[in-house]
């Protein structure tokens, strides 16, 4: 597998090999182990067989990595001396980070608000056309475009010519063509950090009108026609009876965002790695990583990340605990 | 809202949503002076010259700019790192849902939890190991991570699904003598292709559109480098260097897309059933 110069298909194929048999294999022969013991011990093992290798892993990358990143966070740049709150103390003063900390909380409001919003919309309205399915399709496209992708389209459509030169980006050629000056949509704040939140309401209101869309379509016709008799006209509908109706699945959909928003990194690195003040949370924990070797301030990051999304953690087990 | 006006607004919308992606994909077959030289949108005039169309683009960023390298490299990423979290977290879900053993509800709470916590949880402490045990720029070492950042939600997707079978079935493969390796892999599994079809679409997009994971674990060297990575680092390197980057922002779409064309009810159904990606 290390040797660079091995023939792509061959590649391909240990790794094919490897990825879908090998798994298969372990199991199966662990299973073989098994039930060579006396019946007793055999049944009593066996689940454990089953759950094992998902608990060990399960524990390998993400509960005691949490916990050490816990510990790191307290740590200095090279994980070696105490600092105490330092690192967190670093994070809620340094300049840049209060950027980020504002920027983070646009993202999750503007995000959140015009997507979930505009999906709902686009839901509802998209349900009374023949071609809804392509439409649908049309605007759910997005979901499949990676973040990196995502950032080059729209760099494409934010690209910027000095005055003068033919623009051949899509939004300066709208705005020279109504008589403006060029602008650099990446470079000037703060329309910069707006242009990149248009990037992930791009890739994300496809994700909500799905869901939404779904929950639209179960609301109880007979609730709709009781309404219509009723004399309401389609904007009263839209309030009084969907809007009650989805509420749960909304906050679904908004939580769902939300955790993603939070995290948000690929678009910033890809677009401007976090200048002309756009930095986020996310992409600033990356670069203490790497550019700067400061692991304590990165753990530090990490760990204001994990306090954001615990809320939305116990909310979770409460619903789920409810579903049992 | 009814009839033209309602039409049209949701034309307006569709065709909002297209037009990135449609100018990215025009402008990839231009030649390379006119994209810098002219809007995409000034072929509408002559569409049908076809000297104005080209191939040499994706030519040389699949060839001089290691982008064919980088495509295999995703291939070699991600079909793995689909299969290894399906299958076990499909055995886990079973023996979670069909055996009796004691904090089974406690793993199954564990699990909902750790749904949300951010990888980047992880991600300094896995490095460090991972340099530790040379597991650091290969292949075995990002498909373990995409399987354990993977897992929270495979499992429970899939324990709702496998848990949902009639119990009948079960018990009754039971009572013919079947041990349980036997109902899983014979019964279960193929009673759960639709929750595991739709997983496993959620789960190849999600690792071949990953950047974070493979920047931390594989890097950027040519001979490991997804194509995620190597867009973003052409992007750094040639920021303006549109015929490249279109062609390359496009051979990074090809399976993604084609994918979701092909698929997109069971990916549609897998984001039905309740997914909060952690």
């Amino acid at each position: 597998m290390r040797d660079p110069n091995a023939p792509a298909w061959q590649l391909l194929l240990v790794a094919l090999a490897v990825g879908v048999l090998g798994v298969w294999t372990l199991f199966f022969l662990a299973n073989d182990l098994v039930s060579r013991f006396p019946r007793v011990w055999a049944e009593r093992i066996r689940p454990y067989i089953f759950v094992g290798p998902a608990l060990l892993l399960l524990f390998a990358y993400l509960i005691f990595p949490t916990i050490q990143t816990l510990y790191f966070s307290f740590l200095d740049a090279r994980s070696q001396r105490w600092v105490g709150w330092q690192n967190y103390q670093f994070a809620f003063t340094d300049r840049t980070m209060l950027i980020a900390f504002r920027n983070n909380l646009l993202w999750l409001l503007l995000v959140t608000g015009i997507s979930v919003s505009l999906g709902l919309i686009i839901a509802v309205l998209v349900d009374r056309v023949r071609w809804e399915p392509l439409a649908k399709s049309l605007i759910f496209l997005p979901m499949a475009i990676s973040f990196v992708g995502a950032s080059v389209i729209w760099r494409f459509v934010y690209a910027f010519q000095p005055p003068g030169r033919p623009q051949i980006g899509l939004l300066n050629a709208i705005w020279t063509r109504l008589g403006g000056d060029p602008i650099g949509w990446l470079q000037t704040q703060p329309l910069n950090t707006l242009a990149l939140i248009v990037i992930m309401i791009w890739l994300q209101t496809g994700f909500c009108m799905v869901i939404l869309s779904a929950a639209v379509k179960s609301v109880p016709s007979e609730l709709l026609e009781a309404a219509r008799i009723d004399g309401a006209n389609e904007i009263e509908i839209f309030f009084q009876v969907i809007l009650p109706y989805v509420s749960k699945t909304i906050m679904t959909v908004a939580t769902t965002v939300v955790i993603l928003v939070l995290k948000v990194f690929d678009i910033v690195y890809v677009m401007t790695s976090g200048q002309f003040g756009t930095e986020v949370i996310a992409n600033r924990m990356y670069s203490e990583m790497f550019r700067f070797r400061h692991f304590g301030r990165g753990s530090a990051l990490a760990v204001i990340l994990l306090i954001a999304v615990i809320p939305v953690m116990i909310g979770n087990i409460r619903s789920w605990r409810r579903a049992q | 809202m009814q009839g033209i006006p309602l039409r049209a607004l949701i034309l307006f919308l569709c065709f909002l949503w297209t037009l990135p992606t449609a100018g990215l994909l025009i402008s990839s077959f231009r030649q390379r002076s006119a994209i810098i030289s002219s809007g995409w949108w000034t072929v509408f005039a002559h569409p049908f010259e076809f000297t104005q169309w080209t191939l040499e683009n994706y030519q040389s960023v699949l060839t001089s700019d290691g982008m064919g390298r980088a495509f295999l490299n995703s291939l070699l990423v991600s079909i793995p790192a689909t299969v290894i979290p399906i299958t076990i977290a499909a055995f886990a879900a079973y023996a979670l849902a069909w055996m009796q053993f004691p904090g089974r509800q406690w793993i199954l709470a564990g699990i909902v939890a750790l749904m949300v916590v951010p990888l980047q949880m992880s991600l300094i402490p896995m490095l460090r190991i991972y340099t530790q045990l040379g597991l650091n720029g290969t292949f075995l070492g990002i498909w373990l991570a995409h399987t354990g950042f993977g897992l929270p939600l495979a499992i429970y997707l899939l324990h709702s699904s496998i848990a949902g079978l009639p119990k009948e079935i079960i018990e009754s493969a039971a009572v013919d003598g079947a041990g349980h390796f036997s109902t899983f892999s014979r019964l279960v599994v193929p009673l759960s292709l639709p929750a595991i079809a739709s997983f496993a679409i959620f789960q190849f997009l999600w690792t071949w559109n990953d950047l974070l994971v493979a920047l931390v674990f594989l890097g950027t060297r040519p001979d490991v480098a997804v194509v995620t990575a190597r867009l973003s680092e052409l992007v750094g390197s040639r920021g303006q260097d549109w015929p490249i980057l279109t062609a390359g922002a496009f051979i990074t779409m090809v399976i993604p897309l084609l994918v979701f064309f092909s698929l997109q009810r069971y990916f549609v159904r897998g984001l039905l059933a309740g997914s909060v990606k952690g």
